[in-house]
């Protein structure tokens, strides 16, 4: 960041999902429900977390870098998780 | 010196007056030399003064996020991660358990159990190893009846940590039956030196008659001499 750049407010969207291959008690159980409601043909169900942060910084760039450190630090569990991030200005 | 046990509070602990009770009536049943079991806040930074440690079972910080995922932060984890990397015992319990997970202190993560089912029971458990703090003194293949109470407790980690764990004899304790969905029944596991174990069973709670069971004592009568050698007041040791 130069000198004398002002930060801008960036909403960001930190979504919380599980490794592929990781096991997913919820994403299983809700799948199982579906038939019974009478939702055919619908399937692969994912159960994750998402998460929405403000972030201020330079730049876009900077505003997923910061939240990537957070997702890294505290919003997801790196044994069995990974996390994506939506960044909108 | 009478040797200490700290065991940590955080808020939203829900077992550790379980564990200072439970090690009382195991010291007192059991040959086992005096041990001091003492309440640790977990905004102290510092656990000098301590020969071993235990996470109680709760919902430390709320669970919220994860079960342990805000804990790990406490300020007391720095020095219990100094504490457990100069081979001080340690051992999480339940919540205490997906803490050491989310801290790094031990392999794995506790993932909600298969079904969503929160389970409440009694059940069956086998020694599997000797090389933990916690089953030094208990012959493998040991069967034990202890209780288990939790939501998040089906263990899981990826395929070559499970060999590692399975072939290096970490696996401290298994289901008899599946419980929760854990990767190979596994219902406690150690750290590489064996002075770091969580489990999901409440051996706590099976240490009094009166209530039932008292298949804990002899895990926690193997953590008090470990804590007794640790602070050198074993006797003959």
């Amino acid at each position: 960041m130069r000198e004398g750049d002002a930060d801008v407010r960036f909403e960001v969207l930190v979504e919380v999902r599980l490794r592929p291959g990781i096991a997913d008690p919820q994403g299983a159980t809700v799948e199982r429900a579906l038939p019974a409601l009478g939702f055919e043909g619908v399937g692969a169900v994912r159960v994750g977390k998402a998460i929405r942060l403000s972030v201020e910084a330079a730049d876009a760039e900077g505003a997923r870098a910061r939240a990537g450190a957070v997702a890294d630090r505290l919003l997801a569990n790196p044994v069995i998780e990974e996390s994506v991030i939506t960044v909108t200005p | 010196m009478t040797a200490r046990l700290g065991v940590v509070v955080f808020p939203g602990s829900n077992c550790e007056h379980d564990v200072v009770r439970a090690l009382g009536l195991v010291a007192a049943a059991d040959d086992v030399p005096a041990v001091a079991a003492e309440l640790v806040w977990h905004g102290q930074r510092s656990l000098a003064g301590y020969d071993a440690v235990v996470l109680p079972g709760g919902f430390a910080h709320g669970d919220y996020l994860r079960p342990g995922a805000i804990a790990r932060f406490s300020p007391v984890m720095e020095a219990l991660a100094g504490f457990a990397a100069a081979g001080g015992p340690v051992v999480g319990i339940c919540n205490g358990f997906q803490v050491l997970t989310e801290a790094g202190l031990l392999p794995g993560a506790l993932q909600k159990n298969r079904g969503l089912r929160f389970v409440c029971a009694t059940v069956g458990v086998t020694v599997e190893s000797d090389r933990s703090v916690l089953t030094a003194d208990v012959a493998p293949g040991t069967r034990l009846a202890l209780p288990v109470n939790h939501f998040e407790g089906n263990f899981t980690c990826d395929a070559a940590t499970l060999a590692a764990l399975e072939a290096e004899g970490r696996v401290v304790l298994r289901y008899t039956e599946d419980v929760n969905g854990s990767a190979r029944r596994i219902a406690g596991v150690c750290n590489e030196a064996g002075n770091v174990v969580g489990l999901m069973p409440h051996p706590e709670r099976a240490c009094d008659a009166l209530t039932g069971a008292t298949d804990g004592m002899v895990l926690l009568g193997a953590l008090l001499r470990a804590t007794a050698r640790r602070a050198g007041t074993a006797v003959g040791a």
